[in-house]
């Protein structure tokens, strides 16, 4: 009358079964590590290069004495940053809406969904070389070096991330709400600007954040596009300032106090970075409630 | 007379879209296909534009002089890539040697053994690591990683200096802290799209696993890791992709000495570095730019084929599971994410 119980898994199997679970957990951890230390270095190391000067003073350029804080850097990056999305954000959800509401499984479509995969996948540097060589070189519209280049360069690299998300944003809009806003005469564009984008819009905007959150912490395509200046500048077309090259040009310099600053500057950046991805986080749990 | 008015409006049939519509819809249409166009222009622009501006480089030293010649001498006007492309390749090799197990094993963990309560969070972490921008893992190389495992790599570099590669004085920026470094920066994406395709594994296939008896483990060998095998190379490609085309951390702590070391302790030098730090000097020099954006267009097509490749891998895998079970919009976004 009793139940029969399964044989015990031989202890060889078992113990197998324990050490590979122990490592694959182990490693999990080990992955957590860099992290957790590079966090504490930076709020140990930034947080006490912070003060109200840090953020209201531009480079002085001076190497001993007063040497100024991250004013044009700070407000660069937002400058650079804003514009580059103002320029990737609309191509990208135009590309996307192509590809889901007309190309959808043609050979172009794919084509263009390939390429925007693998423009994903190229370095950053590339595209800040492609945008030396096109607009730089030659002093395009009076200023060799100037920030909407530096604009161009980040817009490129965010356009294929604000494609894919706005892609699987739009993909995921119910096909009963175009064919219910079709059968009522609706024309086809009405249909997608008024009907399909909104819905997939907290979407879009979650894809958007993280491209903006990507693209602000770029030094590469930066360099020399944009490069570096002390002063302020709300002149686009002149070089301007970011955070990431100024970290950089900073941590290179034989002074402490600079080094001290580029600490300062790199915690300025996560911060900003870490705002908007959880800014694009909080969007997504919004949206996926409905 | 009013009757005859109220017919005289123009009116249309049901069949008959407004005279707006007609001219309106079209447009639409083909002003989304010619922006959809355009990232093929832009692609097309990149090739012809770096080829144009690398040519007299190209031409000055040859195409495959300029990839194999172990000397690059801007001071000479000798432009032979090699050492260049050899960092390039131990340091990305380095990353996915240190980098793909842990990241295989965070997927493992967060996908299929990790309580609910936990896992989110967990992946959540994991994905943090790519919101920290490349110059900051440099800054943080140099002053901290460097000096913390300097000792460290010293007491390793002479126990085990037999083995192929080892041995000799460490150099503080080399190439394994590059590496290193590079694991650290890869870790994310190789994670999160192993993650997603792990995620496509069949329900059934795993249950039927432990229906049979298998252990957890067992499990994960047996039906997970075989389903998924393609997908997590693909991923590891991605990564590999991602650590050559690496400029600013690598830079700065891999030394930049235009030789090809002998010992993994020793510093070197990367295509994407050599960009990044010559330019400026190079600005001056025609042929000295040109042998950057040569070195630039090597970059270019090298994770062009590698990420090519990849993501026909990973595409595939995750179309798999449309014809297998219903698609899962949620590992479609993390993978958007993850990009």
């Amino acid at each position: 009358m009793s139940i029969e119980t399964l044989p015990r898994i031989a202890a060889r199997r078992r113990r197998t079964d324990q050490i590979m679970r122990g490592l694959v957990g182990l490693g999990t951890l080990i992955a957590l590590v860099p992290l957790v230390l590079v966090i504490y270095y930076l709020l140990k190391r930034g947080l006490g290069a912070w003060s109200a000067d840090f953020f209201t003073t531009d480079p002085t350029g001076n190497f001993i004495g007063d040497q100024g804080g991250i004013k044009s850097a700070l407000l660069g990056t937002i400058e650079i940053v804003l514009l580059a999305s103002a320029l990737a954000i609309p191509i990208g959800v135009s590309v996307a809406l192509y590809l889901v509401e007309f190309g959808k499984r043609s050979r172009f479509a794919a084509t263009v969904r390939y390429f925007v995969d693998v423009m994903t996948g190229v370095p950053s540097i590339v595209f800040g070389l492609f945008i030396y060589v096109t607009l730089v070189l030659n002093g395009w519209l009076g200023s060799s070096f100037a920030g909407w280049k530096g604009a161009v360069a980040l817009g490129l690299l965010m356009l294929p991330v604000v494609t894919r998300a706005a892609e699987v944003a739009l993909v995921l809009v119910p096909q009963s709400l175009r064919e219910a806003a079709l059968a009522l005469g609706v024309p086809r564009y009405r249909v997608v600007l008024r009907v399909v984008l909104p819905t997939a819009l907290p979407g879009i905007l979650t894809g958007a954040l993280l491209a903006v959150a990507r693209a602000a912490g770029e030094t590469a395509p930066l360099l020399f596009t944009a490069t570096i200046v002390k002063d302020t500048s709300f002149n686009l077309n002149g070089p301007m300032n970011s955070l990431p090259v100024q970290i950089f040009n900073d941590l290179q310099q034989p002074s402490d106090a600079l080094v001290n600053r580029a600490w300062g500057a790199a915690l300025t950046l996560v911060a900003m970075i870490l705002i908007t991805s959880l800014l694009a986080r909080l969007v997504a749990k919004r949206s996926a409630i409905r | 007379m009013a009757a005859q008015a109220s017919t005289a409006a123009p009116r249309r049939g049901l069949d008959q879209r407004s005279r707006f519509a007609q001219i309106a819809d079209p447009a639409f249409r083909n002003t989304l296909t010619v922006v959809a166009a355009l990232i093929l222009v832009i692609i097309a622009f990149f090739f012809i534009f770096l080829i144009a501006k690398a040519r007299p480089a190209l031409a000055h030293q040859g195409v495959l002089s300029f990839i194999f010649t172990n000397d690059w001498n801007p001071g000479a006007q000798i432009y032979g890539a090699w050492p260049l492309v050899a960092g390039s390749l131990i340091t990305a090799a380095t990353a996915l040697v240190i980098g793909v197990p842990i990241a295989l094993a965070a997927a493992l963990y967060i996908g299929e053994l990790a309580p609910r309560r936990v896992a989110a969070p967990l992946a959540m972490l994991v994905d943090l690591l790519a919101a920290v921008p490349s110059v900051v893992y440099g800054l943080w190389g140099i002053f901290v990683l460097i000096p913390a495992l300097r000792p460290i790599e010293q007491w390793f570099s002479d126990t085990f200096s037999f083995l192929p590669f080892v041995g000799g004085n460490v150099a503080g920026p080399n190439y394994f802290i590059a590496g290193l470094i590079l694991a650290i920066m890869i870790m994310p994406i190789v994670s999160a799209i192993s993650r997603d395709v792990i995620a496509t594994v069949p329900r059934d296939h795993k249950e039927a696993a432990l229906a049979l008896g298998a252990t957890r483990w067992e499990m994960l060998r047996i039906a997970v890791l075989p389903y998924s095998r393609a997908g997590i190379v693909g991923a590891s490609m991605l990564g590999l992709g991602r650590a050559i085309g690496e400029t600013i951390a690598v830079t700065l702590v891999i030394g930049n000495a235009s030789v090809v070391g002998s010992s993994i302790f020793d510093q070197g030098y990367t295509l994407a570095a050599v960009v990044a730090n010559e330019f400026g000097e190079a600005a001056a020099d025609d042929l000295h730019t040109g042998a950057l954006i040569a070195a630039g267009l090597v970059l270019f097509v090298l994770t062009l084929v590698i990420n090519g490749a990849a993501r026909a891998l990973v595409n595939r895998a995750e179309r798999k599971q449309l014809t297998v079970s219903a698609p899962e919009p949620a590992a479609a976004a993390s993978a958007a994410v993850g990009a």
